[in-house]
């Protein structure tokens, strides 16, 4: 099964990730191998299987509905690339 | 030095005859002199070592240590540790100084271990080779023109080459067991759930696990009683109370019924590792053990739904790197956030990293979300049970780690899917949530070869205990790679 340039166009807007003209060709050749692979799984016979998404019987643990967290953004934002009056930059999101 | 384990270091410190700053120099000075052939570690954190012996020794000295204190050890470069640099292998993160300790590195840190630096590994985790670092590959103390094995590549090659006591790593498809195995080292993944994932930067939620890459089992079993058990931080990380592993390792031996699958000797399998597998059953045989052929039926699919799952969940737990709170951010102007993103992104990540967000966006975009991911989950959910079932009948399974044993530097880089197929035996264990092992068994041209023992949940003290009297009987866990004697 191959995937096209379009189709990888179309992956990258979904994932935010730009793919270079230059590596447009390598990427959409190696995501086909991929999706050959994975392909095996279609055919695969799964009636009455039920899907998992944990791979041990538990469910999500629940605590008691207090704060527990402290104000630490300075520590936090030193890592940050561009921070100003304690907000973080970034480009221009409405025109 | 260098030579002794953890357990044997341990009675000597307590006994004060070495002390932690002089194992921590003699470690220290190793690296010095042998990393740079090997590239297994990317940050040093020397003043913080030798602060952190010289504590341990105080420790010592007042008698109130545990077996680890003062112990020099590295950890995996995906484990956040506080003011020191956290790069997951990946211009991602290159600038990234965690502002926090991973659970796993702190509870190793109160107990009094000694961090050497931060590991090699594929970067997110993604490779089995180490080949896809941003700091460039590590390399393997055997043949220094193989790989060490990935994604804990750094890890392994530092224990191989005994720069460091022991280390940690991750394991999501085999990133423990597989370069554990390409070194000769021993590498245990507990049960999904056992060490806390707080901490450690995600690849796959439901199938990341810590561990350990040391020398000996009962090296393992010390790191791991450490390292284990609950943590209000990780709902993932289940409440059981975690045994005495070590106790476990001197119980005397009982007959199991070990299960061999007889998937894993097809025609993939290298027959002189294949050799060596059978040649480490008789051992067991010889201990008393039942040898008894079992089949899981759906195990040859692991691979698909692998490449299903795990892009899947790495494609939305990389979605966090997007320039603006940490991390890697595009130099010069974007038009728009969209860009913004996509220039970052595109940027700081590298190929097989885009590779994976990009099918893990494809198997749950709409109109294949059904075909490809809700399909690879029943199927996890068919090959779960597989196991459940021949744990019925059996008390471990056992089989080869990986299908050949290290191969050479840039030979599969740029054939993903060769790549991927180096994992066929490993993993089947995470996407069960079972805990699995590897131990040196052999040597292959003068490679190692690793012995995998698969257990049922919750079972690390009979993983442990099985390899620990394997390598009673046999000396390949001892073997130190040429020109690493000294």
């Amino acid at each position: 099964m191959s995937l096209n340039r379009e189709d990888v166009e179309k992956l990258c807007l979904l994932a935010r990730l730009e793919v270079t003209p230059e590596e447009m060709t390598d990427v959409a050749s190696k995501l086909s191998d991929i999706v050959t692979l994975v392909n095996q799984l279609r055919t695969a016979d799964t009636t009455g299987a039920v899907p998992m998404a944990h791979p041990l019987d538990i469910a999500q643990r629940l605590r008691e509905d207090k704060v527990t967290e402290s104000d630490q953004h300075e520590h936090y934002q030193q890592n940050a690339s561009m921070v100003e009056r304690d907000l973080y930059l970034v480009p221009k999101v409405i025109e | 030095m260098h030579e002794a384990t953890i357990a044997q270091l341990a009675q000597e410190l307590k006994s004060r005859k070495i002390s932690s700053q002089e194992l921590t120099k003699h470690f220290l000075e190793r690296i010095s002199r042998l990393d740079e052939d090997l590239n297994a570690f990317i940050t040093i954190t020397q003043n913080d070592a030798l602060a952190q012996a010289k504590a341990a020794d105080a420790r010592l000295a007042s008698g109130e240590e545990t077996p680890l204190t003062g112990i020099p050890i590295a950890h995996k470069d995906i484990f956040c540790t506080k003011r020191v640099k956290t790069s997951c292998g990946s211009r991602m993160l290159d600038n990234f100084i965690s502002p926090y300790d991973a659970t796993v590195v702190a509870r190793l840190k109160q107990a009094g271990a000694v961090m050497l630096g931060k590991t090699n590994m594929d970067e997110f985790a993604m490779g089995s080779s180490n080949e896809t670092s941003f700091y460039g590959p590590a390399h393997n103390p055997w043949d220094r023109n193989t790989v060490p094995g990935g994604s804990s590549g750094g890890s392994a090659a530092a224990v191989a080459a005994r720069m460091a006591c022991g280390a940690t790593g991750t394991d999501t498809g085999g990133s423990i067991r597989q370069p554990a195995a390409f070194s000769g080292v021993t590498g245990v993944k507990p049960t999904y759930g056992r060490v806390s994932r707080y901490g450690i930067v995600a690849f796959a939620s439901s199938l990341d696990q810590a561990g350990t890459l040391t020398r000996t089992a009962e090296d393992a079993a010390l790191m791991l009683q450490i390292m284990s058990g609950s943590d209000e931080l990780d709902s993932t990380a289940l409440p059981n109370l975690v045994p005495d592993f070590c106790k476990a390792l001197k119980d005397p031996w009982e007959n199991i019924t070990i299960g061999v699958p007889d998937n894993f000797f097809d025609k993939g399998l290298d027959p002189n590792n294949a050799q060596l597998i059978r040649d480490a059953l008789s051992v067991f045989e010889k201990l008393g053990a039942t040898i008894k052929e079992i089949h899981l039926e759906n195990i040859h699919l692991s691979v698909p739904v692998y490449y299903v799952v795990a892009p899947a969940e790495a494609s939305s737990n990389l979605s966090r790197f997007d320039g603006i709170r940490y991390g890697y951010r595009t130099e010069g102007e974007s038009s728009d956030l969209a860009e913004f993103y996509m220039r970052t992104r595109g940027e700081g990540f590298g190929a097989e990293v885009k590779r994976r967000i990009l099918t893990g966006t494809y198997v749950l975009s709409a109109g294949y979300y059904d075909a490809y991911y809700l399909q690879a989950q029943k199927i996890r959910q068919l090959i779960s049970q597989d196991f459940a079932r021949a744990f019925e009948d059996v008390d471990l399974i056992a089989g080869p780690t990986t299908p050949t044993p290290a191969f050479s530097i840039g030979q599969k880089i740029n054939d993903p899917i060769q790549m991927y197929l180096n994992d066929i035996y490993t993993i089947g264990a995470p996407l069960a949530g079972l805990p699995a092992l590897s131990t040196p068994c052999g040597l292959v041209n003068n490679l190692p070869v690793g012995l995998q023992l698969i257990g049922p949940h919750l079972s690390e003290e009979r993983l442990l205990k099985a390899a620990h009297y394997f390598q009673q009987e046999t000396d390949w866990h001892a073997l130190v790679p040429p020109g690493y004697i000294d």
